[in-house]
């Protein structure tokens, strides 16, 4: 088969899987989970393929895989959709075809395959629990989901829209998978629907997302009507942005290419959770785990930051290594940095295990896209796919001890702990040896512990190019980020696994299947190994022995293959502070806190995220609500508008029994009808007394008649 | 066989009002035959069309299946019929949802007979607007087209239904007094109420010359307005709405899945078809202003649509914001005529018509659905129905999602395309539908939130109250038009050629 007609196929198998599910195979599970995982084992084969052909091709970046189809007609022309891999393509879709598979793997664990059915399980909660009968005596155990089925065509589903969206040669199909993924983060976070807060996070995620969406449909439509195509290598010829570069717009002193890419990036700020759109995606922990990892990792977010990396030729237009930022540049910049940050500081204060992870990952994206805007291409890539691999892990790991968790609970039938509280865990690392070691490897990875982990070398390209070409304040802010980042990671670490127990649920916490670990031990592999990769060739001592091959590769994504940065001492020793400092002190700070009134960093503020949820509320959401219920519904449509017609009734009812009363009675019915009548009748019995019956009267009269007709008639016509 | 193919339009057209009077003769006390018969009845001018869609030449331009008779020779009108390739999506849209409202209205029980009458001469208004070829015809049609309806909605409409019904009948012929002078004006002028003639006649005015006293600039504003009034309180544009919320909720399920369909369509086509051929130059004068109004449709509708708690009439406001871009996209194409954006944007208005055809004739029939089992349609009372009715969910899931323009179903290509062609010369004005977009988004969440999610009922699940999952019929209903709606998602060129052909040819 040749490359191109593979490449069209690669999206396809989950779809058809979905599809497949939901029409006939919902009914029985293990048929619909093995459908599911065949499919996602597919699209791997198929994206393995194609990346291994890839890597053959001498010059991906000029002659990519590439083909293209009419799709729908526009006038005189049409618009092509097609596929594309490129050195960019086929770096991602590597990650996002092994992420997928591993999660897709887990799933089965996670959702208690071969368990029996629960007690008092109802669809759209979470499974309760089956009690079982062993040797006389009756336990709690895990019980499987109630939806099994439909969770597999969900994620299958969202496979098939990240898989178009990378494969994808335009902006249209792109925004095509970018949706169909909302609607699965939708459906999937909204999964237990039965829950309140499930239903409302699933809302929340759909239209925080969905502001950035329009934004990026405008976009969108703005650049396909200046340019004329959407597709990505003819919008990224020389001359196509140079024009785009030089055509100011007059908003904000941006250029065309400059409004275009902030519009495009408004939607990445929703889909990526940025500030001030990053509110949906700690709420939308209320799915189920795999789906966490789905969202945060193998999809959704990252395909945020891909777009921007997409884009990145454009919202470049007109910059040149070394040269100030344009304001676009800046702009995008200042968010990322900002938002590393800023959810930096939540995450210090959060003790749900995966909302840490949360905030962590709005805050690793922060970094990929500061790096976007201060023009650090590879950097941002080469973080993009290793965060994809460690944060996959590190969710799965969450979910692993979750389900451990939830073991105990079982165990003890005391369901008031929360599961997910890490102040109920401690001790885990004994209990689940495998889980342990593997969420290490992932928080330190997270933490950008150095030479070893995948994590290190990804951001700390993105601190050394920030350093290098001198953009001080980003690179103040990111370090500060990073620290923070091996803090709090080391802080979980800490609290969950290491200790004692410190509940009875956490002392009967128990590994979890293979189903679960096995995939935990690939992405840790990953979580490792991918950082070597991409090693700068001039790093002290050991630089150069392996070959940077993501910057070789990646690069020559680029019209102009970005330079090899020169190595500088100081953004290294930063990365080794701030990575070992944090590691250090959250250690030093958690060894010995035991429940939340010993923690000194649960500040209100921080534990509120800044209220922004809040204030959201007051400003936006009711002030929306009050507008459409009661503006527009009642005062605008029931009151003024249909106020008005309801005039016409009355004033034309009115205009009516004016002309009857005023005119049609006094007038027309008394006057001239009745008025008639009385003449007639007032004449006739006035001239009763002429009818005499005498003849000679009659002719007297007629004689009289007679002579004053003749009068008048001598007198009008011959006179 | 010469007969047919030369024929087919009129027997399409009145192929169900031969049908009806056929049915006039049956007893009327067998349901069963009423039902079965007006259904069959109905099936074949959908079979009909799907002939006409196979032989009509996609290459060929003007009108195509011609025919013309002498009808009214004292006032030159000819009862002249013919389709291009944007009525022809109009008509396979109008005899496609006939037969399924047919089919969904086989729960009703009351007066069959006449009520299955009563749709078959619908069918035969709705059709002949859109195969008119002559001015008078037109008028005749589009008023036919009102008495049906007024009926169905006075007799099988539910508690409000005599203000419902004679606030729509009243505003649309109200509306249409304009349209109707306007008419008359242009038979006096000309001699002739044939459209071919007057498209050609009636542009080629020298500006200077003299018309009744006033300038053909004046006389050709007003007759605009007149027109543009008529149709916009069909479509209906913002503020002319209000009647749609009360007509829609208060009709039969099969009556609001026509009026959604396919009534609310003959405005918009008449934008098309008359408005903007007649008077290229006042379109692109006011251009701006049907931009405000299709604005305020889209916006205001949306915000209407959230603010409801009766789901019907949630479903109702939703017709507003779609036609909304309809409106949009034909104020862009009038502005920009002649340009690649002017196509874009008019075969998006097309494509849109007939998307918001299948989807909201769907959600109406979903709502009629849940309302016939629980004879209510106050969301409070729903929620939590999930597990109830899985497939029923999964169904108006589905149908929701076309409805909120998911990108890979059908609305997402009509309003991707408005939102295109409307952009570089309506800016601002899209800019703002797109706050309509974002709570499109909004009201479809409430909709499922409310009728869907949370816990579960325990009121519709247990008892005499127990809600019944969707039956065969009705997934049969809804069958044909979630495949439709995914085929135009994923591969919409089949449909947008036709439309594009002739949209290349006209603006």
């Amino acid at each position: 088969m040749t490359t191109e007609s593979l490449i069209w196929l690669i999206p396809l198998p989950p779809v058809l899987a979905f599809f497949l599910i939901v029409l006939f195979t919902n009914k029985n599970k293990a048929l619909s989970h093995s459908v599911a995982v065949g499919a996602a084992f597919l699209s791997w084969l198929g994206a393995m393929i194609v990346f291994v052909r890839a890597l053959g091709v001498e010059h991906l970046g000029e002659h990519p895989f590439e083909s293209s189809i009419n799709w729908l007609p526009t006038g005189e022309t049409w618009l092509k959709i097609g596929v594309l891999v490129d050195p960019l393509t086929a770096a991602v879709l590597f990650f996002v075809a092994w992420t997928v598979l591993m999660i897709f793997i887990y799933s089965i664990g996670y959702h208690n395959y071969g368990q029996p059915a629960g007690d008092h399980d109802h669809k759209g909660l979470p499974p309760h629990g089956a009690t079982v009968e062993e040797h006389g005596h009756k336990r709690v155990v895990p019980s499987i989901e109630p939806m099994y089925s439909r969770f597999f065509a969900f994620i299958g589903l969202f496979a098939f829209g990240m898989f178009t969206l990378v494969v994808s040669d335009n902006l249209l199909t792109l925004f095509v998978g970018w949706e169909i993924m909302g609607l699965c983060s939708y459906l999937l976070i909204g999964f237990w629907y039965g829950k309140p807060s499930a239903r409302n996070a699933a809302i929340k995620a759909f239209m925080t997302t969905r502001i950035g969406d329009v934004f990026m449909l405008i976009g969108i439509a703005f650049l396909y009507s200046v340019t004329g195509t959407l597709s990505f290598r003819e919008i990224f010829s020389e001359e196509i942005l140079h024009t785009l570069a030089s055509v100011p717009t007059g908003v904000f002193g941006l250029s065309a290419a400059g409004l275009i890419a902030v519009l495009l990036f408004i939607g990445t700020v929703g889909k990526s959770a940025q500030w001030p759109l990053h509110v949906w995606l700690p709420d939308a922990m209320e799915g189920p785990t795999p789906v966490s990892a789905m969202i945060h990792a193998a999809t959704m977010v990252s395909a945020g930051v891909y777009a921007v990396i997409r884009m990145f030729p454009l919202l470049t237009a007109g910059w040149h290594e070394g040269a100030a930022l344009t304001p676009a540049m800046s702009f995008v910049a200042f968010i990322g940095a900002f938002t590393a940050l800023f959810a930096a500081t939540i995450a210090v204060a959060q003790n749900d295990i995966k909302r840490v992870l949360a905030y962590s990952t709005i805050s690793q994206l922060g970094f990929m896209i500061a790096a976007l805007g201060i023009g650090a291409y590879i950097a941002a890539v080469f973080h993009l796919i290793t965060h994809a691999f460690f944060k996959a892990l590190l969710f799965l790991g969450s979910g692993s001890v979750i389900h451990g968790m939830e073991h105990g609970v079982l165990h003890t039938g005391n369901h008031n702990v929360d599961p997910q509280d890490m102040f109920n865990m401690g001790g885990l690392r004994k209990k689940m040896p495998i889980t342990f070691w593997t969420f290490l490897i992932g928080g330190f990875a997270l933490s950008g512990f150095p030479l070893v982990t995948a994590g290190f070398w990804s951001k700390d390209e993105i601190l050394a190019d920030a350093f290098v070409n001198g953009h001080m304040v980003v690179f103040a802010t990111l370090a500060i980020a990073a620290f923070m980042t091996a803090f709090y990671t080391m802080r979980q670490i800490t609290l969950t696994f290491l200790g004692q127990a410190r509940t009875k649920e956490a002392e009967h916490a128990q590994e979890t299947p293979f189903t679960m670990t096995v995939p935990l031990m690939i992405l840790s592999v990953f979580a490792i190994g991918y950082g070597w990769v991409g090693i700068p060739e001039h790093f002290p001592l050991i630089g150069g022995l392996v070959p940077n091959w993501f910057h070789e590769f990646v690069g020559g994504t680029l019209a102009e293959h970005p330079p090899v940065l020169e190595f500088n001492i100081v953004p290294l020793l930063t990365s080794l502070v701030v990575a070992l400092g944090g590691l250090g002190l959250g250690w030093y700070v958690y060894r010995n806190v035991n429940s939340p009134a010993e923690d000194k960093l649960q500040i209100n503020v921080l534990k509120n995220k800044w209220y922004f949820d809040e204030i959201y509320e007051v400003v936006f959401i009711k002030p929306a609500l009050w507008f459409s219920e009661v503006f527009v519904s009642q005062w605008m449509d029931k009151g003024f508008i249909d106020g008005i017609l309801h005039v016409f009734g009355p004033a034309t009812g009115g205009v009516g029994s004016a002309i009857r009363n005023y005119f049609d009675i006094p007038f027309i019915n008394r006057f001239l009808g009745d008025g008639t009548a009385d003449a007639t009748w007032w004449v006739g019995k006035n001239l009763r007394p002429i009818q005499t019956g005498r003849i000679q009267q009659y002719l007297v009269l007629s004689l009289i008649v007679l002579f004053l007709v003749g009068g008048l008639l001598y007198y009008f016509l011959l006179a | 066989m010469d007969f047919f193919n030369t024929h087919l339009l009129s027997l399409i057209l009145f192929l169900p009002t031969i049908a009806a009077l056929i049915m006039l003769f049956l007893p009327g006390g067998e349901t069963k035959l009423m039902r079965w018969f007006a259904f069959g009845a109905s099936l074949i001018p959908f079979v009909l069309t799907l002939v006409l869609w196979n032989n009509f030449d996609l290459n060929a331009t003007g009108f195509q299946f011609e025919e013309k008779y002498t009808w009214y020779e004292a006032i030159n009108a000819s009862f002249h019929l013919g389709v291009d390739g944007i009525s022809l999506t109009m008509v396979l849209l109008t005899t496609f949802l006939t037969p399924l409202a047919i089919l969904a209205s086989f729960s009703v029980t009351d007066r069959v007979k006449p009520y299955m009458m009563l749709f078959l001469f619908l069918e035969t208004g709705m059709l002949g607007v859109f195969m008119a070829l002559d001015l008078l015809i037109f008028f005749v049609f589009w008023e036919i087209g009102l008495v049906p309806m007024y009926f169905l909605i006075n007799q099988w409409g539910s508690a409000n239904r005599d203000y419902a019904s004679l606030k729509f009948m009243i505003y649309t012929m109200g509306g249409s007094l304009g349209l109707l002078l306007a008419v008359q004006m242009l038979g006096v002028l000309f001699g002739t109420y044939d459209l071919v003639t007057l498209y050609q006649q009636w542009n080629s005015l020298s500006a200077d010359t003299a018309l009744m006293g006033m300038t053909v600039g004046t006389v050709k504003t007003i007759a605009f307005w007149a027109f543009a009034i008529a149709f916009a309180v069909k479509v209906p544009l913002w503020p002319f709405h209000t009647w749609l919320p009360d007509a829609h909720t208060e009709a039969p399920t099969a009556g609001s899945m026509i009026l959604a369909g396919v009534l609310l369509k003959l405005g918009a086509y008449g934008f098309i078809r008359l408005v903007l051929p007649l008077y290229p130059v006042e379109a692109k004068i006011f251009a701006g202003w049907l931009a405000v109004l299709a604005v305020g449709a889209i916006v205001f509708g949306a915000f209407g649509s959230l603010g409801q708690t009766d789901f019907k009439r949630l479903v109702a406001y939703s017709s507003v914001n779609h036609m909304g871009f309809v409106v949009l996209g034909i104020a862009a194409a009038g502005l920009a005529a002649g340009t690649a954006d002017a196509h874009i944007a008019m075969n998006g208005a097309v494509l849109q018509m007939f998307n918001h055809g299948l989807s909201a004739a769907g959600m109406f029939f979903l709502v009629g659905v849940i309302y016939e089992r629980t004879h209510t349609r106050d969301l409070n009372q729903f929620g939590g129905l999930f597990p109830l009715v899985p497939v029923y969910g999964g169904i108006l899931i589905f149908t929701s999602m076309a409805s909120l323009g998911l990108p890979g179903l059908n609305g997402f290509v009509s309003e991707f395309l408005v939102v295109r062609g409307a952009y570089p010369v309506l800016k601002i004005y899209t800019a703002i539908s797109m706050l309509g977009l974002l709570f499109t988004g909004a009201y479809i969440l409430k909709g499922i939130m409310k009728v869907l999610h949370g816990p579960l009922n325990e009121h519709w699940a247990h008892g005499e109250h127990k809600l019944t999952e969707i039956n065969t019929r009705e997934i049969l209903v809804m069958v044909p038009l979630m495949a439709l709606i995914l085929v135009i998602g994923v591969w919409p060129s089949w449909i947008l050629e036709v439309i594009n052909k002739a949209v290349v040819a006209l603006f």
